[in-house]
């Protein structure tokens, strides 16, 4: 295990490499043999791998290629209006601030008269700043297997700048007090085919689908659960996944429809979420089975 | 359908007067606005799906605990939606109903329409001893017909529990398979002989 393990760590290393020599290519699927799906009655010894895993990996964690092509691209003057986000984009901290402002998420922001977690606050920068257009971002908003889009490389190299650092989404705020509350119920909002809300799975302590711990989302323990390791490097697929990728996934999950990328939804439910674990300290971009 | 979204409403209106809480019904109205502004249909995953039906807006608004009244007159109406196979017969095969129990497949946006759905039932339940790998969001169903005995009445309760889960619970986590066009009679059937066949694994 722990061979390959090291293995699948190495190819990463090299087509990080290789991506930061021709920046225009996608970071390609790394080997993910380690990762492959374990027999039914190997499960609680492939959890305690696993977690062994990523206590060894915490040092050299395959999120730190996605961050340093973030930092390039967060400095680079690039779009229509050859602007960096740098020297432009305020996330609540100060023009090109990043340290600390990932924690501070989502908030308010004047300009955009809108609150804002990280994700849809660095693509409303990239839009009024730099020019791109939002639809042209929006069309593939989160990776696949062969394509990485700039926006999770530029979250998780903002996220990076927050690691080890308490939760702290200002919901003194009115603006981000009433989007908390609206998040929450939009959490609690059960419909569709199978009537289930976010709580019918993430409500109470110490449930589980299948082997599956599901984190109470109304308790600041169980609520930085479902934010530690977002954006995470996930083994499945070996892909770079962003906290908005993940909502998406539980709506899928819920038989909902999807939501909107970087939408007031997926935002107000950020807002519930991310503000229930304020005071819990965040341990920065992680990875993910 | 039309009789119970009337029911529904004629409940709703008094009930949400009668609630304390006016600031989280306005957290709740904008809720479902932006709900309604903020998705976007996906594969099998239409819009419709965001619209509530009565029983789910009965238990909204009252964070799954609805009255003692809305809760009795609620639960019969779905307890009448409940279709019986027209043989009778109530118990299928439960090797069949072992495969139904196991698929958590269906209704997502990326599961192919055409597919049979699964009954996603070990995602939540313990049930044959076998399967390690349950959930535990429902109670344990290890054991069912051995506890309540394979009798015509335990079978109609399963049957019916499995086609609604509303007729029994208003506001239960469980989703109403039958009810929903998720499962079909013969597969409710094959459940049904999963958790009351005596040679089921889930009563040796």
């Amino acid at each position: 295990m722990k061979q390959n393990i090291i293995g699948a760590l190495c190819a990463l290393a090299v087509m990080g490499g290789a991506s930061a020599q021709s920046p225009k290519k996608p970071v390609a699927k790394p080997s993910t043999k380690a990762a492959a799906a374990p027999a039914a009655e190997e499960k609680d010894a492939a959890t305690l791998e696993f977690e062994k895993f990523r206590a060894e990996m915490e040092e050299s964690n395959p999120a730190e290629l996605f961050e340093m092509k973030g930092q390039e691209q967060w400095k680079a003057k690039r779009g229509p209006k050859n602007v960096s986000l740098a020297e432009s984009c305020d996330l609540g901290q100060g023009v090109g601030k990043v340290e600390g402002a990932y924690v501070k998420m989502p908030r308010y922001f004047a300009d955009a008269d809108a609150v804002m977690d990280a994700e849809r606050r660095i693509v409303w920068c990239m839009v009024e700043k730099q020019g791109f257009k939002f639809d042209d971002i929006a069309k593939q908003p989160f990776a696949n297997e062969t394509f990485t889009p700039d926006i999770t490389n530029l979250v998780t190299y903002v996220a990076t700048h927050s690691r080890n650092m308490k939760i702290a989404v200002p919901l003194d705020d009115p603006k981000v007090r009433d989007a908390y509350e609206v998040g929450k119920e939009i959490a609690a909002y059960r419909a569709g085919p199978y009537d289930f809300s976010c709580n019918t799975c993430h409500g109470t302590d110490g449930k589980r689908i299948r082997m599956q711990n599901l984190p109470n989302l109304s308790t600041p323990a169980g609520a930085i659960k479902g934010v530690q390791g977002w954006p995470g490097y996930r083994m499945t697929g070996g892909v770079m996944l962003t906290h908005q990728w993940r909502m998406g996934d539980c709506f899928r999950q819920q038989r909902f429809p999807q939501p909107k990328y970087a939408s007031d939804a997926v935002a107000y439910l950020l807002t519930y979420m991310i503000g229930t674990a304020n005071g819990q300290v965040y341990k920065g971009p992680g990875i993910k089975r | 359908m039309t009789k119970k979204m009337i029911l529904a409403v004629a409940m709703a209106a008094p009930l949400m007067i009668a609630l304390p809480a006016a600031a989280d019904g306005d957290h709740r109205a904008k809720a479902i606005a932006v709900i309604k502004k903020d998705f976007q249909p996906r594969g099998q995953a239409g819009l419709d799906r965001l619209a509530e039906d009565g029983v789910q807006a009965i238990c909204n608004r009252t964070g799954n605990k609805p009255p003692d009244y809305i809760e009795k007159a609620m639960t019969a109406d779905q307890l009448a939606t409940v279709k019986y196979p027209a043989d009778g017969k109530l118990l299928g095969d439960w090797k069949e109903g072992e495969k139904i129990a196991q698929s958590g497949r269906g209704f997502t946006w990326t599961d192919n329409p055409g597919l049979p759905v699964g009954g996603n039932c070990y995602n939540c339940h313990k049930i044959a001893p076998k399967e390690t790998s349950f959930g535990t969001i429902g109670p344990s169903l290890y054991q069912f017909g051995k506890l309540r005995g394979n009798t015509a009445e335990t079978q109609k309760y399963a049957y019916s529990k499995i086609w609604n889960a509303k007729a029994f619970n208003l506001c239960s986590e469980m989703p109403r398979f039958g009810h929903a066009g998720a499962l079909n009679e013969k597969q409710v059937k094959d459940l049904v002989a999963l958790l009351l066949d005596p040679e089921s694994p889930v009563n040796k």
